[in-house]
Formats: C-alpha cells, sequence, structure tokens
C-alpha cells in the first residue's frame, strides 16, 4: 500500500527516522499521522495541574512507566504565592501517588530543560514530549523533542505514546565558526529574524554541516531551544563526539544514534555562514523583529536577565562574569542572574562567578522560570526595558503591556547591564 | 454541527502570552481564566464576549507558550470557534485536543471583519459570511483528526477507544 511505496522511494531526515523507529515502520513519510511510543512525558507546575484533571477523566490508575515521566516544578517556584503553592502541591501529591521517579522539588531542581540532559533523562534517538513548549530543546542531543499541552501529557502519562503528523524539514547547512561573542543565542535569533516567527511552521529544522562542530552543546542547546519560535515542530543536530561526550558524562540511558538519508527531501535549504554572523537582539514585540548590534541605536535600559531555559547554562554564566568582571552594573540598571539548575548554582559558586556577580552589583537567584514569563523576581513596571537572555518578547511577557523586553546573548546582556543601554562587550572594553 | 455568531477579530501572530497572560497561570480553574481572555490585547474582550461568538485571527495564531489554558480560556469565554490563517502547532493539536473547533482559510481570515455574523459547518468546512454574502471552504481535517473533534477531544477519544479494545 501506500506506506510501502513510500519505502522503496524516499529517504528519511533525521526526525524522520526517528519518529519511524518510534512508531516501530521501517518508513514514514512526510504528512503521515503515526502513533510513537514515547522515551519521556514531561510536564511543569503550570501544565502538570491541567494535565492531572485530564488523567483522571480518562479514568486510568496508574501511569504507562514510572520512570518514563518527568515533572519539575520551575514556573513559580520556589512558591510565589498562595495558589502556586496550592499547583504544585497538587502536582507533589500526584508524583507521590503515581510512584513517578523523576520529580524534581526545589532544592534538587533546575530549569526543566537545562535540568533534563543535565540528569541524563534525554538521549539520542529518545522521542520526548513535553507540556512545554521548549521542550524542543533536546534535538540538540539528537532526539526526537516536542512541546505539547496538558491533554497530549496525560494522554502520555496514560498511554506512553502520542499522535504525530510527520513533519517536513528544512536543513540548515552551519559553515565556518562564531566570532568572538556570538554564541549560540546570536544564530538562532539571526535565523529567526531572517525565516520568521512561522518560517518553519508545522517543520523539522535540521542543522547539518561542518560549523556544527564550531558548537559547543550549550550553544546547540540555546538553538534548539528557540526551533519553536520559528514555529518548528523540533530542531535537531547530528550526533557527534561533543553529543556523546556529554551523554557518556550524563546519562546510563542506552541511545540509538540516526542520521538523516542522503537522499533526505528537505522543503528549503539554507546555508549559514557562523563567522558571518553578528551579535543580534530581538527587539519587542516578536523574536523575528531582529537587529544587529551594530544597529540598535541608543536604547537605555531598566533591567537585564541572565538565565533562562535558552541561556541559564555554565558557558553563558561563564561569559557574563568575563565581561562583568571588574565593573560595576550601571547606576539605573537591575542585573538578576538565574543560574538554571543546582549543580549550574554550585559550579558558579566554585569557580567564584558569584563573586564577580556580587562585586558588580548585580543579584544571584535560586533556579527559576521565574521573570522569562512574568512569574515572579524580576517584573517589569509601565514603560520599563529589559535585556533579557530568555525566549520571548511578546506583549506583557515580562510584566506590564507598555514594559519592553529585548532578547539577547549572555554577552550582550552583561555588557549593556554594565553601560545601561543595549550594548556589546566590545563597547565595554574600549571604555577601559 | 453549525455555530452562528458575530466575529471577534485580531491579527497575525496572536501568541498566548496575550490569550492567556502568565500572571494568571497560577490556576488551572477554566472560568477563571477566562475571566482574563485576550486582556492583555482586548482589555474588554472577556466582558463583551457571548456565548456562540467566533474568533478570527491571521498567520500563526496561538504561538508562544504550550499552555493549554489559552484555548481553554478562549472555549469557556464563549467562543465556538476560531477561523485563521494558519495555527501555531501546539495550539493547533491543544484546540483539537479539548474540542475547540478551529478552521484554517485564508481568504476568510482576510476578508472577514469585525463583527460580522458568520455560520460555520464544522461537518463541510464551509464559512459563511451572513453580513457579506461571501462563503469559504476550509482546508479539511485528515480523518484520524476528524475522529478525535467528533468524540470532542482526546480524553473522550481514548476512552471511546479503550472501551472498544
Amino acid at each position: 500500500m501506500l506506506k510501502e511505496r513510500e519505502v522503496i522511494d524516499m529517504g528519511m531526515t533525521m526526525t524522520q527516522k526517528i519518529l519511524a523507529h518510534g512508531a516501530g515502520l521501517d518508513s514514514v513519510a512526510a504528512g503521515q499521522l503515526i502513533q510513537v511510543k514515547l522515551d519521556l512525558v514531561l510536564g511543569n507546575d503550570i501544565t502538570t495541574p491541567v494535565a492531572i484533571n485530564e488523567f483522571e477523566k480518562i479514568g486510568f490508575d496508574s501511569v504507562f512507566d514510572v520512570n518514563k515521566i518527568a515533572v519539575v516544578p520551575d514556573h513559580f517556584t520556589p512558591n510565589k504565592d498562595i495558589k502556586s503553592a496550592e499547583q504544585v502541591k497538587k502536582v507533589r501529591e500526584f508524583c507521590k501517588k503515581m510512584g513517578i521517579v523523576h520529580f524534581f522539588e526545589v532544592g534538587r531542581m533546575g530549569v526543566e530543560h537545562a535540568l533534563i540532559p543535565e540528569k541524563g533523562l534525554a538521549v539520542p534517538g529518545d522521542v520526548i514530549i513535553g507540556a512545554d513548549s521548549h521542550t524542543c530543546t533536546y534535538g540538540s542531543l539528537g532526539a526526537f523533542s516536542t512541546g505539547v499541552g496538558s491533554t497530549d501529557m496525560a494522554a502520555g502519562m496514560a498511554t506512553g505514546e502520542a499522535w504525530m503528523k510527520v513533519p517536513e524539514a528544512i536543513k540548515f547547512t552551519l559553515r565556518g565558526k562564531p566570532r568572538k561573542w556570538v554564541c549560540g543565542k546570536d544564530v538562532i535569533l539571526h535565523i529567526i529574524g531572517m525565516i520568521g516567527v512561522d518560517g518553519a511552521l508545522y517543520k523539522s529544522m535540521e542543522f547539518v554541516g561542518e560549523g556544527v562542530n564550531n558548537l559547543s552543546m550549550d550553544d546547540r542547546f540555546t538553538i534548539c531551544n528557540m526551533a519553536i519560535e520559528a514555529g518548528a515542530k523540533n530542531g535537531i543536530f547530528p550526533v557527534d563526539e561533543k553529543t556523546l561526550e556529554y551523554v557518556k558524562n550524563h546519562s546510563v540511558k542506552p541511545y540509538d544514534v540516526f542520521e538523516a538519508d542522503k537522499d533526505a527531501e528537505y522543503v528549503k535549504e539554507y546555508i549559514i555562514d557562523l563567522n558571518e554572523i553578528k551579535s543580534t537582539v530581538a527587539f519587542p514585540h516578536l523574536p523575528e523583529n531582529t537587529r544587529t548590534i551594530d544597529n540598535v541605536g541608543n536604547m537605555p535600559i531598566h533591567q537585564v536577565v541572565i538565565g533562562s531555559c535558552t541561556n541559564g547554562r555554565m558557558e553563558d554564566m561563564r561569559t557574563a562574569a568575563e565581561i562583568l568582571k571588574g565593573h560595576t552594573v550601571h547606576p539605573d540598571v537591575r542585573c538578576i542572574v538565574i543560574p538554571a539548575t543546582q549543580k549550574i548554582w554550585q559550579e558558579c559558586m566554585q569557580e567564584g562567578l558569584f563573586d564577580i556577580f556580587i562585586d558588580a552589583g548585580a543579584a544571584v537567584s535560586t533556579p527559576t522560570c521565574g521573570p522569562c514569563l512574568g512569574g515572579h523576581m524580576g517584573i517589569l513596571a509601565k514603560g520599563e526595558r529589559c535585556v533579557s537572555t530568555t525566549n520571548r518578547n511578546f506583549v506583557g511577557r515580562m510584566g506590564h503591556t507598555e514594559s519592553e523586553v529585548y532578547l539577547a546573548s549572555p554577552a550582550i546582556a552583561a555588557a549593556s547591564a554594565i553601560l545601561g543601554r543595549i550594548a556589546g562587550p566590545d563597547e565595554v572594553e574600549e571604555g577601559l | 454541527m453549525k455555530e452562528q455568531g458575530n466575529v471577534y477579530k485580531y491579527g497575525d501572530n496572536v501568541d498566548t502570552d496575550v490569550i492567556i497572560p502568565a500572571r494568571y497561570l497560577n490556576t488551572s480553574d477554566p472560568k477563571e481564566l477566562a475571566l482574563h481572555c485576550m486582556e492583555d490585547i482586548d482589555a474588554t474582550f472577556a466582558k463583551r464576549v457571548v456565548s456562540g461568538s467566533i474568533m478570527v485571527g491571521g498567520r500563526n495564531f496561538g504561538c508562544g507558550s504550550s499552555r493549554e489554558h489559552a484555548p481553554l480560556a478562549i472555549k469557556v469565554a464563549g467562543v465556538s470557534c476560531i477561523i485563521a490563517e494558519s495555527f501555531a502547532r501546539i495550539f493547533y493539536r491543544n484546540s483539537i485536543n479539548i474540542g475547540l473547533p478551529i478552521l484554517e482559510s485564508k481568504e476568510a481570515s482576510e476578508e472577514i471583519k469585525e463583527g460580522d455574523e458568520v455560520s460555520v459547518d464544522f461537518e463541510t468546512g464551509i464559512i459563511n459570511n451572513i453580513t457579506s454574502g461571501k462563503e469559504y471552504q476550509a482546508v479539511a481535517f485528515p480523518q484520524f483528526i476528524q475522529e478525535i473533534i467528533q468524540a470532542n477531544g482526546l480524553v473522550e477519544y481514548i476512552k471511546k477507544n479503550r472501551e472498544v479494545k
């Protein structure tokens, strides 16, 4: 039948190969509806309460696998108010009742998409759904990973399966090496600026080419994390030595390495020269409103946030510290640094980065999504402007509907904190 | 099934943060969420909207967060269906999963105006603008998705299939 004909004719993308494997099929084709087995189902303190309601409606009294569900209360934690505390309590009690192994309490947690790879819960070849849009982060490890809603999470927890429409893919061939201070954030903002916030709608973004070797795992996490900001179903990197080294250091889970077929079909192909990408800032109120740092003009700011599932990892912390070292945060600016996990927090402390941040006049927070989604820990007043290493700059995202969020790398964020306006690290050096 | 109502019209890239701001996500009570629906781009929507209204958006409707609270707030506020040029994929899944009908039509999305009276036939995908007299054909859903919609969402669909097994 149709499926068999496709087996003979068409090569598969990396995503399609993982999905075919997850569905127990030899081959799949774009547009095909399939039922996949899940290696991990993820939720947080906002989406899990709704999932629990739906789970109970389905009428299941146990989850499909207590080891394949991860629940991370990270958005409004440590609980910001009574209602949030009630939500987390509901989630905690559900996890306890179901015997869910990977529930991460305050003090042992992190921002979910930094935490899950660090805990070794995502490995190459996995099929992962998460009731959080930035679940696409784990494509950096060569997994298929995508965001869903609470009902999908509930169905996933109950049955261990999800329905998927096999996506088409866009190929991004990366060449060369990023310049100093240019990181994964600039690469993905550059791409979103180029293709738009729906430029990859329903599609996979597959990153390939020799330039991949010049991107660290932290760069790749950031790039895949923001695939959703281009509307993509998933972003994915090939598995190379860096990936395998990361997996070896973090996970004991068995993994499968998949590669795209040579004759895989892509609906579009872009060639990106990493050495030509400049530091990039996304202006309000869409991540596609990008400008390179030399085109931002004089934009005074009130707040800087360095953290989140996009840029709260160790390299981000080190970059921010390198720039802030020996400088002070501008008198009109509040600079809030949020290491994304307990482990990153401890490493920052051990490497002396907190001394640098505190001496500079920045605040250091416990891990939380907090200000990224306007939850707590740095909400903006009317008319305030923030440079943030987070992922969204929609109307009202970090507070008042008349506040503004400018998305940028940790390097830009740290330099802006010192100068009190949106600026790059070169300007800080010039000012010495 | 047919619905008829007046249109609330919005533009491109209506994101889930404006549909239901995160500051209200410390509850999962749909009625409470509905009180703040669209608040950040249309402060009086939740007060004005009447049961059976139709929402029309442009491209990439529902982009951003995976929060199911967004289609839930729209549904419970009284909106019977959303017509847009395109939907962000998680919002698309969530709407189907919770039984909120959505329809894709570029022409309908561009031409229907705020306040127009519109009727929608979900079986045929025909959108009829009673005010202008113009008719549109929405993109058809695949069979499997139609079955979820007919079951009034994923939970009911799974329950039904489980009983069959």
